[in-house]
C-alpha cells in the first residue's frame, strides 16, 4: 500500500505536485502561474470541499481514493466561504493518509493569533498576500529538498506537538515528506519566529501555552 | 529609452501608472510572471479582476440600498474585493477597500457610502488607464523585462 503524499524518492527529477485552494478566480490564476514558473505541476481548486474530493477525503472512497497524481503540497486560502483554509487544515492533518503533506496557509490578513493556530495546527508556514514569487520558489525549494533528505536518511519528525511519541514509532521508511518546519518562516511579522529552526518554532509555541 | 514609439508611448504609460500611485509593485510581479509561453499573462489577470470586481461592486450597491446596512455582508464583499485588487496591484483601491471596511466595522453607513462612490471613481478611472495601457501594449509588442519604477 502506498503511503499517500510520498514525495519524490531521492534524485528524482520529478515535478512537485501542488494543490492550491483559493476562492478567487483571480488568485487562483496568479497562484497557478506562480507555481508553474517555480516548475510544479498544479491543480486549482475553489473550495476545501473540492480539495478534499481531490484528494479523495470527502467521505466517498477514502483514504485510497487518490485521484491521478500525489500531492506533494497544499497552499491554502485562509478566508473562504464554506470550509475557511484553516478547517481543511484540520482534516487534512487529522488524516493518516494525508497528515503528512505540507499545507500551507495565504492569507490577506496578518493577525497574529490567526497565525498561531495555524501553526499549532501543524501549518508549515502562514504567507500574507499578495503572495511573491520568491516565496514559492522557497517553499517548493524546501519541499524538494526535505523530500531528497527524507529519502537519503529515512528520517520522519512528526509535527503534532503531543501525538509525537505516538506516531513517529510507527513510520515507515519510506520517503514520505518531512513534517518538519525547514521552511522558513515566510512571515510578516519577523519577531513572531526569530530561526526557521524546526527546534526553536517548536519550543517558541511551546513557550506560549 | 524606448526608440520604438509605441514602446516608448508604453514605457510612460507604464511610469505614469506607478508614480501616481494606481499601481504598487504587485503588478510588477505580475509583469515577471509574463513570459513567451504565456506573453498576455498581466492582461488575462487583469480582464478576470474586472469580472470579478464589477460583480462585487453591483453586489455591494444592492447591499447598499438595504436598509439597515448589513455590514457583516458588506465587510465580506470588500474583503474579497481588496483581495483581488491586492492581487493585481491595484493600490488606490486597494486603500479605499481598506478605509470601507473600517467603516463597516465601526458601523459607520454614512462613511461606507462614501467611501463606496469615491472608490468606485478610483476604480473606473483606473480600468480606463489599464485598458488604454494594454491596448497600446498589444499594438507594441512584447516588452523585454519588467523593470522596477524608482
Amino acid at each position: 500500500m502506498e503511503v499517500a503524499g510520498e514525495v519524490l524518492h531521492s534524485g528524482s527529477s520529478q515535478e512537485l505536485h501542488v494543490l492550491a485552494v483559493d476562492d478567487s478566480y483571480v488568485d487562483r490564476k496568479v497562484i497557478e502561474k506562480l507555481l508553474k514558473t517555480s516548475s510544479c505541476k498544479v491543480t486549482a481548486v475553489e473550495s476545501g470541499a473540492r480539495a478534499l474530493q481531490f484528494l479523495g477525503l470527502d467521505g466517498g472512497k477514502g483514504s485510497l481514493g487518490f485521484n491521478g497524481l500525489k500531492v506533494n503540497l497544499i497552499m491554502t486560502d485562509y478566508s473562504m466561504p464554506g470550509m475557511t483554509g484553516y478547517e481543511l487544515l484540520k482534516k487534512i492533518k487529522r488524516s493518516s493518509a494525508f497528515r503528512e503533506i505540507p499545507v500551507v496557509i495565504m492569507s490577506s490578513e496578518n493577525i497574529l493569533t490567526r497565525i498561531d493556530s495555524c501553526l499549532e495546527e501543524g501549518a508549515e508556514e502562514f504567507l500574507v498576500k499578495p503572495v511573491k514569487l520568491s516565496d514559492v520558489k522557497r517553499l517548493t525549494k524546501d519541499c524538494v529538498t526535505r523530500g531528497e533528505t527524507e529519502g537519503r536518511d529515512g528520517r520522519r519528525v512528526n509535527k503534532r506537538k503531543l501525538e509525537d511519541d505516538n506516531h513517529s514509532s510507527s513510520s515507515s521508511t519510506s520517503s514520505s515528506p518531512s513534517t518538519t518546519a525547514s521552511f522558513g518562516c515566510g512571515l510578516a511579522t519577523s519577531e513572531l519566529l526569530s530561526s526557521p529552526l524546526h527546534s526553536s518554532k517548536r519550543a517558541k509555541l511551546r513557550d506560549r501555552d | 529609452m524606448e526608440r520604438n514609439p509605441l514602446r516608448r508611448q508604453l514605457q510612460i504609460m507604464r511610469k505614469s501608472l506607478f508614480d501616481q500611485g494606481y499601481l504598487d509593485e504587485q503588478f510588477v510581479q505580475l509583469e515577471e510572471l509574463q513570459d513567451e509561453s504565456n506573453p498576455n499573462f498581466v492582461e488575462e489577470v487583469v480582464t478576470l479582476y474586472y469580472r470579478d470586481s464589477a460583480r462585487l461592486i453591483l453586489n455591494i450597491e444592492q447591499a447598499l440600498e438595504r436598509k439597515p446596512y448589513n455590514f457583516h455582508k458588506l465587510d465580506a464583499y470588500m474583503h474579497q474585493f481588496k483581495g483581488s485588487s491586492s492581487s493585481i496591484g491595484a493600490k488606490k483601491v486597494k486603500a479605499e477597500s481598506t478605509l470601507f471596511r473600517e467603516y463597516c466595522k465601526s458601523g459607520n453607513g454614512e462613511g461606507c457610502m462614501r467611501c463606496f462612490q469615491q472608490l468606485k471613481k478610483e476604480y473606473t478611472t483606473l480600468r480606463k488607464k489599464l485598458e488604454a495601457y494594454f491596448q497600446v501594449a498589444r499594438q507594441a509588442g512584447p516588452m523585454e523585462t519588467a523593470c522596477r519604477p524608482k
